[in-house]
């Protein structure tokens, strides 16, 4: 068998094992892994999943990048792909499921309205945005993205999962608390974002704010 | 019988003089009845004049004149036009209306949405709560007081933005730097949410007492969704349950609830042809269509011949994908994941193909205009339609229905199993296929024919058993006989102008209400507009198939088998975009 070049230059191999061991990083090797079996939550809320469904669907088959296993639990899945306009009743929901969620855990913000509200911004019972309370790992814009924009904005990811590094990412440390975690909102008069309590109980205290 | 019915012109003034007068206003059309007499009105409306079906209500807030008005729009199953009758009130709080969910039960899930929206309450409503918010949420937002979080200024073009074309945040102008609005001295630490009880205790309302020496047993209580793989979306079902058998059920809705009302307010008339797409996000063709209508009724301006066909088509292709999703779809919710779903998911591309080529986008075409539709189709185009329509989708249908229709599981799953029955699908305003697989033959295309569905020869296709075998093979049925339509609009389609008008950012609307309707895949899309003369409507309401359909539910389900209920649910074909608008 020839030599395919699979060892990296700098290590001396000896002949007699070369093309049957590799070497190569543990991050390279991890984060390989888990680029290629990115598993979805199966969680479509308006929209925007009709074409979540057609990258799925045969002509797209977004199986080819390693991400067909959408998983109903969010206990299973790897990444909340917000496919639709976030409402304020469907909030708490959507936190509910991402704290549930192990990590590693990725956001990916899919079409206008989960970037930022988009046509249905200024309506009384909508998110301008899933950033307001999620962090969004990749935006990906269009109304809606087409499925060609889905699967660009998921190679995307997998750029991003190639570049962390397994000594520093957050998940593998001991005692580092999630700073991402997001307390339940509750559905009050409107939104209570309960990180803003008292900032909201201010503002509602002056007369522009009521 | 049924003709000399539709022939009988409805005179509710010399049948109840001083209880009823003409709408007198200009633009406007049908009956005020006074609210003492609105039950007994709507009975005899039901019982003498044969409006066995009331389509949609709705309400108007009149604020200049410090009235609210509620509309009701109903028409009978043996065909003819929509009748039209009004009530209103004093906008004073407590504003109270008689229910008229004793006399046409499908009112329900649409007077507890005037309630929340509007806050007008009906007296002896069965269940009368918050549907598309939430209880605890503060206001009526459909009030023309009430200002949304964001809000700008009444009417686009927003001074803001136009003609400079300056742009700010909304975030900036809102004291809570959010879309948010609090009661003044609001104070969210010492806030204690509402519960959930009156959601639960109106599950109980089909319990029945113990028959002597019948064993008690505990009833669980199940919530389906709003995150759940087969409520097509988030839809949130609470279910009381006896064994395995339904004992209650209430649809919660809402999650998806975009506001389409209220920003279709402070759009312009043109900016609403792009909302509507994202109604039933399916079918965009289908909204458009029925937006158009609406709005060319109330301009009374013709619709170019060429431009009618291709709406026609359009349409007719929108029907077809949707229902071969409906087929894949409810494959899947029958436990044969994915393969089905992947062959009908094929043909759907080929159709969104042909969306894509006329209008610039697969599923969000905003391809109609007043008067016509916004680009012309080419004849590469044309071609790929017929060869669409004459070869490949029979041919196509043909192999579902031969790989499905005698598959063993597929029939013990599906024959039987209840949905509705004619009358009760006639009761709760049931429209769309349900309603024919019971065996009422009523399509709009030829009970109230609209555009040039009258020039086509088909058949309104019709099931009799009202099961879920019936719902689903009448699906093929409308898909044949969408062809069939599509075959000779392409043979007689003209060659001309594709719009009456010309190209216009601003259209001309002149005062008064229109009621426009059309038969979407999914039942009667009707569009309510009031218009005052302004660039933008005073009024826009969608009157969505998928969320009346959903009022039969509780009925469908109730004494079926826990196990059947996502696919009878799938029998309604609903999307959330359209249920919560």
């Amino acid at each position: 068998m020839e030599n395919e070049g699979l060892n990296l230059p700098n290590y001396n191999i000896p002949e007699d094992i070369q093309n049957v061991v590799a070497i190569t990083t543990i991050d390279r090797l991890y984060n390989w892994g888990r680029r290629s079996s990115v598993w979805p939550l199966m969680f479509g809320l308006a929209c925007c999943a009709i074409e979540m469904i057609a990258a799925q669907a045969s002509r797209y088959d977004m199986a080819r990048f390693g991400m067909e296993v959408m998983r109903p639990t969010p206990r299973q899945a790897d990444m909340m792909l917000v496919s639709g306009t976030v409402t304020k009743k469907m909030l708490p929901s959507i936190i509910r499921l991402y704290n549930q969620m192990p990590e590693p855990k990725y956001v990916v913000a899919m079409g206008a309205c989960a970037s930022s509200g988009g046509p249905f911004k200024e309506g009384y019972n909508v998110v301008a945005g899933i950033d307001k309370f999620l962090p969004v790992d990749v935006y990906i814009p269009g109304c809606p993205p087409t499925p060609q924009a889905l699967i660009a904005g998921m190679i995307k990811l997998q750029e991003k999962i190639d570049k962390q590094s397994i000594k520093k990412v957050r998940w593998y440390q001991k005692g580092k608390q999630d700073p991402n975690y997001v307390p339940m909102p509750i559905l009050g008069p409107d939104l209570i974002d309960v990180r803003r309590n008292a900032e909201i109980k201010q503002a509602a205290a002056t007369k522009e704010g009521a | 019988m049924a003709t000399a019915l539709q022939t009988q012109t409805v005179d509710l003034v010399a049948r109840f003089p001083e209880k009823v007068t003409a709408d007198s206003r200009a633009g406007y059309s049908g009956f005020i009845v006074n609210k003492e007499n609105l039950l007994e009105v709507a009975t005899a409306l039901r019982d003498e004049f044969g409006y066995d079906l009331l389509s949609s209500v709705t309400g108007v807030d009149y604020i200049a004149d410090n009235k609210m008005e509620i509309v009701y729009h109903a028409f009978r199953t043996t065909g003819g036009p929509v009748l039209v009758f009004k009530t209103q009130v004093e906008r004073v709080d407590p504003i109270e209306i008689p229910s008229l969910v004793g006399i046409w039960a499908g009112a329900e899930y649409q007077e507890r949405e005037i309630w929340d929206l509007y806050g007008i309450k009906f007296t002896n409503h069965p269940d009368l709560r918050r549907i598309l918010l939430w209880e605890g949420f503060e206001g009526h937002p459909l009030r023309k007081d009430y200002k949304e979080g964001f809000f700008e200024e009444e009417a686009k073009p927003y001074k803001s933005r136009w003609p400079d074309g300056k742009h700010t945040f909304a975030e900036m102008k809102n004291p809570f730097r959010d879309n948010l609005k609090f009661p003044e001295n609001f104070d969210p630490e010492n806030y204690s949410p509402e519960n959930e009880d009156d959601l639960y205790a109106s599950l109980e309302r089909f319990s029945k007492p113990l028959a002597e020496g019948e064993l008690k047993t505990d009833h669980i209580v199940v919530n389906m969704g709003p995150h759940h793989p087969s409520t097509h979306g988030v839809l949130r079902v609470a279910v009381t349950l006896n064994g395995e058998t339904i004992t209650g059920l209430k649809p919660v809705m809402g999650y998806l609830h975009r506001n389409h009302d209220k920003i279709g307010e402070r759009n312009t008339f043109l900016q609403i042809i792009p909302y509507t797409d994202r109604l039933d996000y399916f079918n965009s063709m289908a909204n458009n269509f029925g937006y158009v209508t609406t709005i060319e009724k109330l301009m009374k301006i013709p619709v170019a011949e060429r431009a009618e066909y291709i709406r026609v088509i359009m349409a007719e292709l929108s029907r077809v994908q949707n229902h071969l999703i409906f087929v894949g779809m409810l494959i899947n919710d029958l436990g044969s994941m994915y393969t089905p779903s992947l062959y009908a998911f094929e043909e759907r591309e080929l159709i969104l193909d042909i969306f894509e080529a006329v209008s610039g986008a697969r599923m969000m075409c905003n391809y109609f205009r007043f008067g016509g539709v916004v680009r012309d189709v080419p004849e590469d185009v044309m071609r790929k339609i017929k060869e669409l329509v004459h070869d490949r989708l029979p041919a196509k249908i043909d192999e579902m229905e031969r790989f499905l229709n005698e598959n063993e599981v597929l029939v013990a799953r599906l024959t039987g199993v209840k949905v509705l029955n004619a009358e009760e699908a006639i009761k709760y305003s049931v429209t769309g296929p349900v309603l024919r697989a019971a065996g009422v033959p009523y399509d709009l295309r030829r009970a109230d024919p609209y555009s040039v569905y009258d020039r086509f020869d088909f058949d309104v296709a019709v099931r009799y058993n009202g099961d879920m075998m019936d719902n689903y093979l009448i699906r093929f049925d409308e898909m044949r006989q969408s062809l069939r339509i599509l075959e000779q609009a392409l043979k007689q389609i003209p060659e001309g102008p594709i719009n009456s008008q010309k190209p216009q950012y601003q259209v001309r609307v002149p005062a008064g209400e229109a009621y426009g309707r059309i038969e979407s895949p999914k039942g009667e899309l009707g569009f309510y507009v009031v218009s005052n003369g302004k660039p933008n409507p005073y009024r826009y309401h969608v009157r969505a198939p998928s969320f009346i359909n959903l009022t039969a539910l509780e009925t469908m389900c109730v004494g079926s088998k826990i196990a059947d209920f996502v696919a009878q649910l799938a029998m309604f074909d609903i999307v959330m975009g359209e249920v919560d608008r």
